[in-house]
């Protein structure tokens, strides 16, 4: 089913794959944007486990920075940082 | 537990769903389903949860799942789960599966609670979270029986002559309790080890289980998004809602904060208990803290603290 | 009650589909018990406690909560039954819509019976026609054979692939459901090849290939096309019925159709009736032809779909027809009068048509009934013109305090 698409309708509006949710990007919702400092890190991953979106990226058992496709700028990773290693910054694009 | 092992469990619940910026209810989903890495089917009853997570085409679950109607995730999920049974017991699924319902507080303690006391007393092997966010957010935040007294909503407005909800919120934890099922806890997605403890502790138990966590809404509660957590974790520190299990019969309490916080440090950073600080509704204030500290004594004496 | 190895048993409505059930051996039963369905309920829970059948049977604690558990048991890949009545199926009627639109096959059997107040336990159609907008495939039994063969064969055009639709088969409350008739049972074997195994298409239990079932589906998405595409399935299943009823009849060497003509062809006023008023009609129909009477009816037996042409085709030649109607809409027609009469109205020549309401809360429908609702008819047909288009049948005389 990986060639699914809306317009082809399963019986009783069924969607016959999972995860396509991944394809609609939330990041435009920001307003403010989440900026993760490396090098204070203490790669905790509190701010892993409280993201409503999934939206901290973890790689090799490491944090390594901010789905920015998904992001909604909600800042609550920034609040929970025991190291200040996220803080927010205004705007929703990060090189914007 | 490490935290670091949960994150290698696969997301269930994927990014792009469409919860409001800093919205409990996804941090509650992605804690529980952390907590196993055996199949999970899911159920969501009508709510925030279910519009947000499967706008067609879009399906924030990679996992099956299935939306019947507002008063009967409990009765679906049943039926689900009875196809499971006799699929097992013919020897065409060789494998486990768990089965878990979301539902927030309308779907829970008002609409749903029938088939949920039904589903509780039959022994489906399920586990059914309530993600409590106190009103019924969905169709723009009105009372339900699991909004506390005080708060503001839109069917309990703050008026000229009453001042908000004029009734105590039920104890649902309680009321599923007496139902003498396997696994009942309450939770909050602050305390995280705590919860995917108990989320593991209900996916493992053979009958039902039922968590209440708290789901705090930054547009219900009026608080800035970025502070859900703070406010979950001012919550359990004030004691409001106390982190506790019942297994087996027995309740035990799961954290006692060093010093109980005073109820108004959770009250004052959210808007819809704003105009209880107003002179004339201290009293309010003051009754709502009596309260708190009446259920959390009970609370102590049923889990052998007092 | 009669033995089950017996082929010609003398059993009630209820136990012939109690019976249909135990041959069928569904994976899931959510049930919930109501006068008059009861005793399905019950003794289907007896084959479940002899181990006389492999199935799952849910207890639910309502009818809301049975559909709603049939709903998730057929979504996650079994094959479903139910049995309900008046308010139960009146309470189900929020999850009607979604089993259907779902495009779930479950089948149930509705014993019909009036919705209160005041409340009553007897029989007549006003639940299922309460219900004729849900989706649902509707079958009408006019005896205790029939629910039994409507049933097996409603399982086969449920879970036809042009189809995924629920179907419910009527039969009417007490007068069928509660009567000893003489029934034909087919073959264990017999019904279980007939009815075969259920292959599910997307199962919600395939965890390998996660599917969402019920997404919202809002005002930039597809609600419509969906509906339409539930649409075509329930037109598909008009072949559907047809080819499984000639199926059966290879089984059983009884004949279905969507509908029964009874001395029919050669009429000239008839009567349109559901269900067990049938029998009734019919003897009514050969004592008057004896006298001369150029009388027939025809009996409904799917009523959705709706089979607006083929009716109109039957119906045509008629000078007036009577539609029968157990049920009622307050302050319009009955639902059957309006949508025949609808079904004729492009026709260059139709006949004359008047709506007779009977048998409400189980009043009795006696062959002065029948009689005096052909005499409307003939004169109807004698004069041309309609005087009353509504009318009623058996009421007693009583003084009313508005
Ligand atoms: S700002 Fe909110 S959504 Fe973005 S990464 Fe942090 S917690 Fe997640
Ligand atoms: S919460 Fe802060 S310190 Fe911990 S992993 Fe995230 S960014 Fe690093």
């Amino acid at each position: 089913m990986k060639e699914w698409r809306a317009e082809k309708l399963m019986p009783g509006a069924l969607i016959p794959v999972g995860g396509t949710a991944r394809q609609y990007k939330t990041g435009g919702w920001r307003s403010e944007h989440p900026v993760w400092d490396e090098r204070a890190c203490k790669q905790c991953f509190l701010c892993w486990i409280y993201c409503p979106d999934g939206s901290i990226k973890v790689r090799d058992g490491k944090v390594i920075g901010i789905d920015y496709d998904y992001c909604k700028g909600c800042g609550i990773c920034a609040n929970e940082c025991p190291a200040d290693a996220i803080k927010m910054a205004e705007g929703g694009e990060p090189n914007g | 537990m490490k935290i670091k092992e949960l994150s290698a469990t696969k997301e269930r619940f994927t990014s792009g769903h469409r919860l409001c910026a800093g919205c409990g209810a996804g941090i509650v989903v992605r804690q529980v389903l952390m907590a196993t890495d055996k199949p999970v089917v899911v159920c969501c009853p009508t709510g925030c949860l279910e519009v947000s997570s499967t706008i067609y085409p879009s399906t924030a679950w990679d996992t099956p799942y299935i939306h019947n109607a507002f008063e009967n995730a409990a009765a679906t999920l049943s039926g689900v789960e009875s196809a499971y049974r006799f699929l097992r017991k013919k020897g065409r699924i060789d494998r486990e599966i768990r089965f878990v319902a979301f539902g927030g507080d309308g779907g829970t303690y008002d609409i749903g609670l029938q088939a949920l006391s039904g589903a509780l007393e039959r022994g489906h092997g399920m586990v059914y979270v309530c993600y409590d966010n106190g009103a019924y957010m969905n169709t723009g935040i009105q009372r339900s029986s699991a909004t506390p007294r005080g708060a503001w909503t839109t069917t309990s407005p703050v008026g000229k002559v009453i001042p908000g909800k004029t009734q105590d919120r039920k104890d649902l934890t309680a009321c599923v309790a007496a139902h003498d099922i396997p696994y009942v806890a309450q939770a909050s997605p602050s305390h995280w080890r705590d919860l995917v403890t108990k989320a593991r502790k209900a996916f493992e138990v053979d009958g039902p289980a039922f968590l209440n966590i708290l789901s705090p809404c930054p547009r219900g509660w009026r608080y800035p998004g970025s502070q859900s957590i703070a406010v979950a974790r001012l919550a359990v520190e004030t004691c409001f809602w106390p982190l506790f299990e019942v297994e087996d019969g027995r309740w035990k309490l799961n954290y006692k904060p060093k010093e109980k916080k005073p109820l108004v440090e959770w009250l004052k950073p959210q808007g819809r208990f704003k105009h209880l600080f107003a002179p004339e509704n201290e009293h309010i204030i003051e009754e709502q803290q009596a309260k708190v500290d009446k259920d959390w004594e009970r609370l102590l004496r049923l889990c052998g603290e007092a | 009650m009669a033995k089950l190895t017996e082929k010609i048993v003398a059993i009630t409505g209820n136990a012939a589909v109690a019976q249909a059930m135990r041959q069928i051996n569904p994976d899931v039963v959510a049930a919930y018990p109501i006068t008059p369905q009861t005793d399905i309920a019950e003794t289907f829970a007896e084959f479940v406690a002899d181990g006389l059948v492999d199935t799952e049977y849910v207890t639910v604690e309502s009818e809301h909560s049975a559909m709603s558990a049939c709903v998730g048991a057929s979504a996650a890949g079994a094959r479903v039954m139910t049995a309900t009545s008046s308010q139960g199926l009146a309470l189900m009627w929020e999850i009607l819509y979604i089993a259907a639109g779902m495009r779930l096959p479950i089948t149930m059997t509705n014993v019909n019976r009036c919705l209160s107040a005041p409340i009553n336990i007897h029989c007549d159609h006003s639940d299922s026609m309460g219900a004729r907008d849900s989706g649902w495939i509707q079958i009408y039994s006019e005896n205790a054979q029939e629910a039994y063969d409507n049933v097996i064969q409603a399982i086969r055009i449920a879970e036809h692939k042009s189809v995924l639709l629920p179907v419910m088969v009527n039969m009417d409350g007490f007068i069928v459901s509660h009567s000893i008739e003489r029934v034909e049972l087919l073959d264990d074997e017999v019904v279980k090849r007939f009815v075969g195994e259920y292959k599910p298409v997307y199962p919600l239990l395939d965890v390998e290939n996660p599917v969402t079932h019920g997404p919202f589906d809002g005002l930039g998405g597809f609600y419509f096309e969906h509906k339409k595409a539930q649409i075509e399935a329930i037109e598909r299943s008009r072949k559907v019925v047809l080819d499984v009823a000639d199926e059966f009849k290879r089984i059983s060497g009884r004949e279905y159709g969507c509908f029964e003509p009874y001395r029919l062809d050669d009429a000239e006023v008839a009567l349109v009736v559901l269900n067990s008023a049938a029998g009734t009609s019919k003897c009514v129909v050969d004592a008057m032809r004896e006298e001369g009477y150029p009388v027939g009816i025809l009996k409904l037996r799917v009523f959705r779909p709706f089979l607006a042409r083929e009716l109109s085709e039957a119906l045509k030649h008629l000078k007036a027809v009577a539609i029968l109607e157990r049920a009622t809409s307050p302050g319009s027609f009955g639902p059957l009068y309006a949508e025949i009469r609808s079904a004729l109205y492009d026709l260059e020549a139709r006949p004359k048509m008047v709506n007779l309401i009977y048998g409400l809360g189980g009043r009795e429908f006696r062959p002065e009934h029948a009689k005096e609702a052909f005499g409307v008819c003939l004169k109807v047909a004698q004069t041309k013109r309609v005087e009353k288009p509504l009318g009623y049948l058996g009421l007693k005389e009583v003084e009313v305090i508005s």
